[in-house]
């Protein structure tokens, strides 16, 4: 294959990696951006995202459209519903201190992590794709089905953006994000706006994940990857800004995808994490953003 | 002895977005003078003595001490140096003792004497820290928390800490506010001690207090200087008059 | 999470101070020759990451600055010592020596950029540092095998010193000099926080604003506590590479950063012993639970959470707080 369709297919291949990559990042930069607070366990609703998602699937008998449309239904519930739960349990109890809420969210790490290897097990496990449709090139031929991520992804994003600015949920989550107190005194139920948003976040995490299972298996140590490719880029994207959080995730996921095509993914992932490091130091507010803290 | 100039600003400026809030101030103190700044809310009487003390960079203009610039020099450096400045809003560590806060002014001044890297004697830590405690009156409370003082006592632990660094400029940012009348009493005195062996430099808004105590006083106005003299003067002044009171 | 003062050292009662840890320490020295094969074995470990844990604490508990990425510095000693001792046959003295110089330059270089950031800009700042650091030791895994690991030969581990032959294989010996180890970063503790430095640490944790304007370069304190740190984890990371003649990926991994965290919230965060205590008790509780279940990290996870939760100052903290003030 000479290099103008190589180029492509690393193109194409990336472009799967930065649509997944969004709709984690987005998540962890929901949660940060309006309760302020770093979820470390978001990679571990991922993780629990996938596991559902092949739980549910093998209890689906028939096409494996059939178990794919339960997953995509079923596992964010479920993923939503124990982030809902831990921050009631949890990150409330904490009143949502910085510091304290990271040490909290990296033993939900483990707990999750945990269970996850106990009902489940050690190994990794595939859901099948809904169709297996091939798009075929003059080079190459690929899987129709990642096509539909990328799809399915750019939709997903639309309908974020849909809530986050034309409906009154948005309107609300943008005035707790602006100023708690502020929205307190106008009625807004700030806890309530902060247990919705930390499950939507997680259910956002659940959602790619479900959707990358039939293309790379579910294990239950699949939840480092994401986190902190999400951690690169909400920081590059600038901290909270949802704007900023999606350019930078294309940006990662199609050069991650693409260094890994040419060269080692163990190298793209070195270089990824210095360059977030010595972006923090540079700029505390992040790359696109801009606005600090 | 001749009267020597302690610290000199020139054109210093400092813009908070389109606002001035100094704007071009040419000031002047001496070695021993208790100098009082007043001025209405908004004068930028507090933004002029963060400059002095280097929270806050200036926009415009130079800061000399001792006849050296130190216009570039961060806040710690210019400590040393010796411009304390004392928290308009109390600043002190509530977690720790009151000895402790003190100790680490102390501290700072004598590591300044010895050096960078030389070995502070404790002995001597603890004999200028209950000197400084002493002469606040707070020896007996030495071993308390200092959020656990009244108001009042946390004020005092703020002087403390200035007269601890044993600084040449003693910068009082409102030091009497919440304070009541005996203990404004029992301030006054202590400034007085202090102004022995240290220039002073206070913001104050009680007019008995600045009048009782300052050598000479500036008048701020819309972040210039509008009037310098000695007390008698500046009471005689107009345009001071018109400034406040509007008429 | 603030973590409790300190209070003022003062004669008399920083005698008693110093008695107990002296008391502690003597009660490990003894206890090798009560302690059946199998805990003395179980101590030396849990001496080693009490060492690590010790580090930990000189930065976390007293400065105030929460590191996500210790496992980097344990890493720089285990390393250290243990690749010259692998390629090039280095015997323990030189390459303990080498471990700590690697995790001096390591914590000096980290410290120096990390330091720009405060909150939670500075923990996600070295927990990237430690994971690239953790994904270097895979990707160059032909010289350190990654996550297969570095066995260290017995020859390297036998050394002459002094006209004697020191073998390191020895289970007496290898307690003892893990206790030493443990008693030397006690005592930096110790010696920190009641010098003038100590003071200035727990200032910067306290109100870091004020403490600049008390004419402190606050960054260079910092940078110090830094140093310190980095450098007493890399020293417990190289003796546990030369102690347990093995160094691997997954000392590099982030539970490595976690556990020192872990081990000092639940002995007490700013207390000398507690990182000890923390570590003890979290050993032996996995020891434990793993007689019956395999989910060891479902302990840790329940414990972190519980800690910040309802426990935030750990054992010993508390302990201070309600009967003990003088507990440095």
């Amino acid at each position: 294959m000479s290099f103008g369709p190589h180029l492509l297919l690393a193109f194409l291949e990336g472009m799967v990696q930065a649509s997944v990559l969004t709709l984690t990042a987005l998540g962890l930069s929901l949660v940060f951006g309006v309760m302020r607070v770093v979820n470390v366990a978001h990679g571990e609703f991922f993780m629990l995202g996938a596991v559902s998602a092949w739980w549910i699937a093998s209890l689906a008998a028939g096409h494996p459209a059939v178990g794919f449309v339960a997953a995509l239904i079923g596992a964010p519930l479920i993923v939503g519903a124990v982030a809902l739960a831990a921050e009631r349990l949890v990150l409330r109890r904490l009143d949502y201190n910085p510091e304290a809420t990271i040490v909290a969210t990296i033993g939900l790490l483990f707990i999750l992590q945990q269970a996850a290897l106990t009902f489940f097990g050690a190994d990794a496990r595939p859901v099948q794709a809904p169709f297996s449709y091939r798009i075929v090139f003059p080079w190459f031929g690929w899987s129709g089905y990642k096509l539909f991520v990328i799809a399915a992804a750019g939709a997903m994003l639309i309908a974020v953006w849909l809530v986050l600015t034309r409906t009154r949920i948005g309107l609300v989550m943008r005035a707790t994000q602006f100023d708690r107190e502020t929205a307190q005194a106008f009625g807004i139920r700030v806890d309530r706006v902060y247990a919705g948003v930390f499950a939507a976040g997680a259910m956002l995490a659940a959602v790619a994940a479900v959707l990358i299972v039939p293309i790379s298996q579910a294990h239950y140590l699949m939840g480092l990857d994401p986190l902190l490719l999400s951690f690169i880029v909400v920081i590059i994207g600038g901290l909270g800004s949802l704007k900023g959080t999606v350019i930078a995730a294309l940006v990662i996921g199609l050069s991650d995808g693409m260094i890994s095509v040419f060269f080692s993914p163990t190298l793209a992932k070195i270089l990824g994490t210095l360059l977030v490091a010595l972006v923090l130091v540079v700029r505390p507010g992040g790359l696109v953003g801009g606005q600090s803290r | 002895m001749a009267t020597v100039t302690l610290l000199e600003t020139n054109g210093l400026s400092r813009r908070f977005g389109g606002l001035k809030a100094v704007d071009g101030v040419d000031f002047r103190l001496d070695r021993g003078e208790i100098r009082a700044v007043i001025g209405p809310n908004g004068a930028g009487k507090t933004t002029f003595v963060s400059l002095v003390a280097g929270r806050v960079p200036p926009s415009e203009g130079s800061i000399r001490f001792e006849g050296e610039d130190v216009t570039r020099l961060p806040a710690h450096a210019r400590v040393r140096r010796g411009i304390a400045y004392t928290f308009q809003i109390t600043s002190i560590f509530g977690n720790l003792s009151v000895f402790d806060n003190v100790a680490l002014a102390v501290q700072s001044a004598l590591a300044k004497e010895a050096g960078f890297g030389a070995r502070l004697d404790e002995a001597e830590i603890r004999g200028r820290t209950m000197t400084a405690l002493d002469l606040t009156g707070l020896a007996a409370r030495a071993d308390q928390p200092a959020g656990t003082l009244a108001y009042g006592h946390q004020r005092l632990v703020e002087v403390a800490m200035g007269l601890g660094l044993a600084p040449k400029l003693l910068i009082l940012d409102e030091p009497t506010q919440g304070l009541s009348d005996p203990e404004i009493a029992d301030f006054i005195g202590l400034v007085r001690t202090i102004a022995e062996t240290a220039t002073v430099m206070l913001i104050e808004h009680n007019m008995a207090v600045v009048m009782d105590l300052a050598t000479r006083i500036t008048v701020l106005d819309r972040g210039r200087i509008l009037a310098e003299g000695t007390p008698a003067e500046i009471r005689a002044d107009a345009r001071v008059q018109h400034a406040y009171l509007g008429t | 999470m603030s973590a409790p003062a300190i209070a003022a050292p003062r004669k008399g009662l920083a005698d008693k101070a110093i008695l107990l840890h002296v008391g502690v320490l003597a009660l490990l020295l003894a206890a090798q020759f009560v302690l059946p094969e199998y805990h003395a074995l179980s101590l030396t470990r849990v001496m080693l990451l009490a060492t690590f844990a010790v580090g930990y604490n000189l930065l976390f508990g007293y400065t105030g600055l929460l590191s996500l990425g210790h496992a980097l510095f344990f890493a720089a000693g285990l390393y250290g010592a243990a690749l010259p001792a692998y390629h090039f046959g280095w015997t323990a003295p030189p390459a303990f020596l080498a471990g700590i110089a690697a995790g001096f330059l390591v914590a000096l270089t980290v410290g120096a950029v990390a330091l720009r950031t405060t909150g939670v800009a500075f923990m996600i700042v070295t927990l990237m540092f430690a994971q690239a650091g953790y994904l270097a030791t895979l990707y160059f895994g032909n010289v350190t095998r990654g996550d297969e690991g570095l066995v260290l030969t017995d020859a390297v581990r036998r050394f002459e010193l002094l006209g004697l032959t020191v073998d390191l294989a020895d289970p007496g010996l290898r307690y003892n000099l893990a206790l030493a180890l443990l008693a030397a970063a006690i005592a930096i503790t110790l010696v920190v926080v009641r010098r003038p430095i100590g003071r200035v640490l727990v200032a910067i944790r306290e109100n870091e604003a004020r403490t600049l304007m008390l004419g402190y370069d606050s960054y260079r304190a910092k940078l110090v506590a830094v140093v310190l740190s980095g450098t007493i984890s890399a020293a417990a990371g190289a003796a546990y590479a030369l102690l347990f003649a093995y160094a691997g990926s997954s000392f590099a991994s982030i539970h490595y950063s976690i556990y020192p965290l872990l081990w000092t919230l639940l002995g007490g965060a700013a207390t000398v012993l507690g990182p000890v205590l923390g570590t003890l008790i979290m050993f032996y509780l996995i020891d434990l639970a793993s007689g019956f279940t395999t989910a060891h990290l479902v302990v840790v996870g329940l414990v972190l959470v519980a800690l910040v939760l309802f426990f935030p100052k750990g054992i010993l903290g508390t302990v201070r707080e309600r009967w003990l003030p003088w507990l440095p």
